[in-house]
């Protein structure tokens, strides 16, 4: 194994462009819009079918379609439709990780002990407070499993960035194959399930943090 | 008073779950439900916060239909407790017990202290404050349920089988503190339970619904007792009903013979036992005036010698009832009903 590409000083240097920093930077911000981008459609959504348990083929179906579906297909799709740029891989990277999202956001709201959601409406919270106060502190701990899993998934996977021209860690893959230069390839994968196992700890703390421990068990 | 006028409920798909329900539940007082499943009792219950709406026929609260309100504030001024307590997991039992009090827009501090002062009121010490219902026992939820009802001091309030998710033991001491609670508080309480025996110990009325949502008999638990309307009730009180209807008598009215020789006394005149030929044998307890005459005939027939002995305040003897005379008495009481 030859690492002297990922510990040659010279390509730890936040100001050179292509340097594993910078890759790692705009590696980051493509996770960081698909999932932005991905929460804000796919929550909703799955949320609104949990409530009301209707249309819930579709968060299921969602589920099983997205996962199917072969990223780099899509983005090679995007981009003819599309032409290069961003939004072709950001729309690649959402359909990434709009199922996992989806599926735990609904999975959370039907999993929920329906006697205290009966006991919030009953003691008179309205519709919308039984909703913020009581159903989706409930429901935390499945969607943070699915976001979790989004994230993991997509950071993986935003390598694709490179094959149309773009930043991200991708570039250490594919210029390496280009050229030959396996140490480069081999940095480039290390780096990626580094970040990954990175971000996973900052969402399980996150999740520690935002979770009650009344249903984590964690208590004081 | 909860009155309901002529209720009909009549679920999708056409089963009738409520009968042309006309009834008034007394203000202060605890009104029980009680009927085999399928009786509507809960359905009835649901309908008084419009948890469910009727078919047809109004519920009124002290003369005010329920239909014209708006449901969240009517609900925040109708207590709420349900089988399993259904407490907020995520929240302490402190925020669990001040929900109602915030909803109403008491300030967080004061929702605060007044949950800690319920939360003594139930008999949960206030280190449980702190804690998630995760960490209690079914029985210290079930507590923790009815401090949150009473919360915001409502008028009214309403318990859906509030004691069944409990062990018999813990239900027994449960049910005597929510009696000792209600009597200080005198809420006007609509209670449903599938057991007979709760209703009658807990209801100071009950209202025996049968299968379809009809009105089967409604009546003070010793009216249902001694003169069930018809085979149903009958059945349904249970084939002891005579044994337990004596206990909502005194033993005040009971004559009691002087104390016989062979009843062994210690120096304080209290009774240790009964001198027979296997030696001195325990009187198997004593009763006061103030118990019911069932607790007596229970007494009788399980002393050694049939006699049952009654205590003073200070717990000496000052009378006995021999197994005979206490059947007397009772085919006197049966004379005068």
């Amino acid at each position: 194994m030859n690492l002297s590409y990922l510990f040659d000083a010279a390509h730890w240097s936040l100001s050179t462009d292509g340097s594993i920093p910078q890759l790692i930077l705009s590696h980051l911000w493509y996770v960081v819009l698909a999932l932005i981008i991905g929460t804000v459609i796919a929550l909703p959504v799955g949320l609104y079918i949990g409530h009301t348990g209707r249309g819930s083929f579709l968060a299921i179906n969602a589920g099983n379609a997205g996962r199917s579906l072969p990223t780099l297909g899509l983005l090679m799709l995007m981009v003819t439709l599309l032409g290069l740029g961003l939004t072709p891989v950001l729309i690649a990277l959402t359909v990434l990780v709009i199922p996992p999202i989806l599926t735990s956001a609904y999975a959370g709201m039907r999993t929920l002990d329906r006697r205290v959601v009966d006991a919030a409406r009953g003691m008179g919270m309205r519709p919308s407070q039984v909703l913020l106060r009581v159903e989706l502190p409930m429901a935390l701990p499945v969607m943070m499993s699915g976001f979790r899993s989004a994230a993991l998934q997509v950071v993986a996977t935003a390598t694709v960035a490179a094959a149309v021209g773009l930043n991200g860690l991708g570039r250490l893959l594919i210029d390496g194959l280009a050229v030959n230069d396996y140490s480069r390839v081999l940095a480039g994968a290390i780096v990626v399930a580094v970040l990954a196992v990175v971000l996973d700890l900052i969402l399980a703390l996150a999740q520690r943090w935002i979770v009650s421990p009344g249903l984590s068990g964690r208590f004081r | 008073m909860i009155t309901f006028d002529d209720v009909v409920k009549v679920y999708p798909g056409g089963s009738t779950a409520v009968d042309h329900l006309s009834l008034e539940l007394p203000t202060g007082k605890m009104t029980v439900f009680v009927g085999p499943s399928g009786c509507g009792k809960t359905t009835s219950l649901r309908m008084i916060n419009r948890m469910i709406e009727p078919t047809a026929g109004r519920i009124l609260i002290d003369g005010k239909d329920v239909a014209g309100q708006d449901e969240a504030l009517l609900r925040r001024g109708i207590g709420y407790v349900i089988q399993h307590a259904g407490l907020f997991p995520h929240r302490t039992v402190l925020d669990n017990v001040a929900t109602v009090p915030l909803l109403l827009g008491k300030n967080r501090k004061e929702a605060r202290a007044a949950a800690l002062d319920l939360l003594d009121r139930v008999g949960l010490a206030p280190e449980f404050a702190s804690r998630y219902p995760a960490q209690l026992s079914g029985g210290q939820q079930q507590r923790v349920g009815v401090a949150r009802a009473l919360a915001a001091d409502p008028p009214v309030m309403l318990m859906d089988e509030p004691f069944s998710a409990v062990d018999p033991v813990v239900r027994e001491g449960l049910h005597r503190e929510f009696l000792r609670l209600q009597k200080d508080l005198g809420k006007t309480i609509a209670m449903v339970t599938h057991d007979i025996d709760e209703a009658i110990k807990l209801g100071d009325v009950v209202v025996i619904l049968r299968q379809g949502g009809k009105l089967a008999q409604v009546g003070t638990p010793q009216e249902l007792l001694d003169h069930p309307a018809d085979e149903f009730v009958a059945e349904f009180v249970g084939r002891d009903r005579g044994l337990r209807s004596l206990s909502f008598d005194t033993a005040a009215a009971l004559p009691v013979k002087p104390l016989p020789d062979d009843l062994v006394l210690d120096d304080a005149g209290r009774p240790e036992g009964w001198r027979t030929a296997d030696g001195v044998r325990s009187t198997a307890g004593t009763f006061l005036t103030s118990d019911s005459l069932r607790l007596v005939t229970d007494l009788a027939i399980m002393s050694p010698v049939g006699i049952a002995v009654r205590v003073d305040a200070e717990g000496k003897a000052d009378g006995v009832v021999p197994h005979h005379d206490l059947v007397d008495h009772l085919a006197a009481r049966r004379g005068q009903k």
